[in-house]
């Protein structure tokens, strides 16, 4: 019998599915040697097929997105409980990544914003909320709960292994799929649990080809304010570039594009918040030892705090804002 | 209320430089100058071990404020390691503004092994900021 595979997506934007299936030709592997028995992406489903399966039956779960609702989470329980391994897949499960970005705010001004105060808004005169429970004459009909905080896979239920990236990269896809596939079927034992699989162990600086010299910043700029030199670090450029705080394994794919790197592989190995380390990095290379032109030199960095948790919000130590009320001014 | 004020005994989690602030707080032990108990030290070779994610995790697991001490500028032992601190916590201030922490409970201060005085007065002082602050109450999640 061949080994059960099931993928699934919970708040997530279905770049790392399209990852899966950018893997060209070795997804005809992929199909021949794993029987699929989920994917509602890409084949017709239902929750009640997996619901109706034995725990434990399937063997390989990859897992994407965050949990941002209360059927993101009811999703997740469910697949870890009938699956052998459950893979945390794509930078949204292991991380939190862009959805984790709402932990900035909360669940009411989430809301508010989206049917109050958008200016895109055309009407909404009646006060239209969505409410988790609807009366209709057929009956009553229901939605998810959309949570106050975005949590990632392993906040909610037990994970085994993680594969970063926003979205993974389709290269590092069908590695770990091969290495799967080697481990399946000669009977291999299997990575010890919490494994990062699909990336490196160094950060993004290592593989990036670009010339470095002694950092010195006077002065941060957006990407449309210069035109970088081609060949050198861009930060050395005063380009933001999250690369000494991001784990290696994308092959610098951003950097060799003239962009700095955005943070998507998450935290290196034995990084606990890549936030953090990211302030690390940039004390290390602001030129000033004056208390107020520090300050200045960090104020033309836009947005710090969005940009260092871009992708990892939800890891992160804090996990999210505090409400403002809390604190006393 | 009051009663409540009253009840509150904030932790402090002083983090100080080996070589001066330590040495500092010493001193003022030695000297019998009234310093803040509120004040848990843990000991680092220089203020520029604080790494950023110290802060966040001495606040996320109860901290009411934290205290930085260093030697002053020019005088670290390993020569450039307090400008880098420096830089870190204008850093961690406006990171903490932004994470919903008043930026007034991190503090950072050069006390040099001599300044037994300063050390006990900046903590004290330090003491009653936190204190008007209040406890910090962060959400769990
Ligand atoms: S900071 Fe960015 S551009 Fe510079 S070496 Fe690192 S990855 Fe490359
Ligand atoms: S360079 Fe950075 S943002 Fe771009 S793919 Fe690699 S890790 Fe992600
Ligand atoms: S040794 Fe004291 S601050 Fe560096």
């Amino acid at each position: 019998m061949k080994p059960k595979l099931a993928l699934y997506w919970a708040s997530s934007c279905g770049g790392c599915e399209i990852a899966v299936v950018d893997t060209e030709l070795k997804i005809l592997d992929i199909a021949g040697f794993f029987d699929i028995v989920f994917w509602p992406c890409l084949m017709d489903f239902k929750y009640k097929d997996v619901e109706a399966m034995e725990d434990g039956e399937i063997t390989l779960c990859l897992f994407n997105g965050a949990i941002r609702t209360s059927e993101n989470e009811y999703m997740a329980k469910l697949l870890r409980a009938k699956s052998k391994v459950l893979v945390a897949f794509g930078s949204c499960a292991s991380e939190g990544c862009i959805p984790a970005l709402a932990n900035f705010y909360d669940k009411q001004s989430i809301l508010d914003f989206v049917y109050k105060d958008s200016q895109s808004l055309e009407e909404n005169s009646r006060g239209v909320y969505p409410e988790t429970k609807t009366h209709m004459p057929e009956g009553e009909i229901d939605i998810p709960e959309f949570w106050n905080t975005v949590k990632t896979l392993d906040q909610v239920v037990d994970v085994d292994y993680y594969v970063p990236g926003c979205p993974p990269q389709s290269f590092q896809i069908v590695k770990v799929v091969e290495a799967v596939i080697d481990i399946l079927k000669n009977g291999k034992p299997l990575p010890p649990t919490g494994t990062v699989l699909g990336a490196g162990d160094k950060t993004c600086c290592d593989e990036c080809p670009r010339e470095r010299k002694e950092k010195k910043i006077k002065k941060f700029y957006r990407p449309q304010e210069i035109i970088p030199d081609p060949n050198e670090c861009l930060l050395d450029q005063g380009l933001m570039c999250m690369g000494p705080a991001t784990r290696s394994g994308c092959d610098a794919l951003c950097v060799k594009a003239n962009i700095g790197c955005r943070g998507c592989y998450g935290p290196p190995v034995n990084v606990m918040d890549q936030g953090t380390k990211m302030v690390s990095a940039l004390s290390s290379v602001i030129d000033s030892t004056d208390q107020k032109e520090v300050r200045e030199i960090i104020k033309t960095i836009a947005d710090p705090l969005g940009t260092f948790y871009r992708f990892s919000m939800g890891a992160s130590l804090m996990r999210r804002v505090q409400p403002k009320k809390v604190e006393k001014e | 209320m009051e009663q409540e004020e009253k009840e509150f005994n904030p932790k402090i989690v002083a983090f100080l430089c080996n070589w001066c602030t330590y040495t500092g707080a010493d001193l003022a032990g030695v000297s019998r100058l009234k310093s803040s108990p509120c004040v848990r030290i843990i000991r680092v070779m220089c203020s520029g071990r604080v790494d950023p994610s110290f802060v966040i995790k001495a606040f996320k697991q109860g901290a009411d404020g934290v205290f930085i001490g260093g030697c002053h500028i020019g005088d670290c032992h390993y020569s450039e390691g307090n400008y880098k601190t420096l830089r870190r916590v204008e850093f961690m201030k406006i990171f903490l503004e932004e994470f919903g922490i008043d930026p007034r409970r991190l503090r950072l201060e050069w006390i040099s092994a001599s300044e037994g005085d300063k050390y006990a007065a900046t903590t004290l002082d330090f003491e009653k900021q936190i204190r008007e602050l209040g406890p910090i109450q962060l959400v769990e999640v």
